[in-house]
């Protein structure tokens, strides 16, 4: 797509769209939203910039390697933050009973691993949207 | 003769299914099958047991973290399905590089 108009809003409002889907990543615990929806926000953020800069700009800021990465990485969050509760307590995926700080209700430094376990949700989600979008317009069927 | 006896049966199903939809509890009832003790226990507990005061995220991230882990691997398994069905235009670029 190759058009100023387009290409200058892109430009202005991506960081304000990943800015909140962090956000919503972050307060899964305190406000409603959490790792699916913030994830899908940073995912369709990514697919905005494909659509207008083109498939071989948006693979210089996204490579396959980058989406391998944190494809795996954010399972591998999720699980190892499950076995610290094997280790510590003997049952898997365990909050509080595994020594996660509970923090103060209400504050974003709260909740033990709840919101370690959305942000490992939100990677996972973000990259398997870019990585479907990016496997779907650039591959043919073998 | 046979289009009768169709008919018969289906309007005998929907007097029957009708009457039992009719006999469900309301969902906003106390008397509803999903308002339980669980239900209870997370609305009561789930700030002390979990330090999160929005219940969704306490459910979906420690009560029955188990499960969202399945979703995740859901989402994994989709991206395994794709790249298998789907060349990678990195590989393809190689083989034609042979050819």
């Amino acid at each position: 797509m190759n058009d100023i108009i387009i290409k200058s809003i892109t430009r202005l409002i991506i960081p304000f769209i990943q800015l909140y889907g962090v956000y919503i990543i972050l307060h899964g615990h305190v406000s409603p939203g959490g790792g699916f929806a913030g994830g899908a926000m940073i995912g369709t953020s990514l697919v905005l910039y494909t659509l207008v800069f083109g498939i071989d700009k948006s693979k210089q800021k996204f490579s396959h390697r980058v989406s391998e990465y944190a494809e795996s990485g954010g399972i591998l969050l999720y699980v190892s933050l499950g076995l610290i509760g094997i280790v510590i307590t003997g049952s898997f995926l365990t909050n509080i009973e595994a020594g996660f700080p509970i923090g103060n209700p209400g504050s974003v430094l709260s909740g033990g691993m709840i919101p370690l376990l959305m942000v490992g949700i939100g990677i996972k989600v973000a990259s398997t949207f870019i990585t479907l979008f990016h496997t779907l317009i650039e591959e043919e069927v073998v | 003769m046979r289009k009768r006896l169709y008919l018969l049966l289906f309007v005998g199903l929907f007097l029957v299914l009708s009457y039992n939809i009719m006999q469900m509890p309301g969902k906003s009832t106390v008397d509803a099958p999903a308002y339980n003790d669980t239900t209870e226990h997370y609305l009561n507990e789930s700030i002390e047991e979990t330090g999160a005061i929005n219940v969704v995220g306490a459910i979906l991230a420690d009560y029955r973290a188990f499960d969202t882990l399945g979703e995740t691997i859901v989402l994994f398994t989709s991206i395994v399905a794709v790249a298998s069905i789907l060349k990678v235009a990195d590989q393809k670029k190689k083989e034609d590089d042979h050819e």
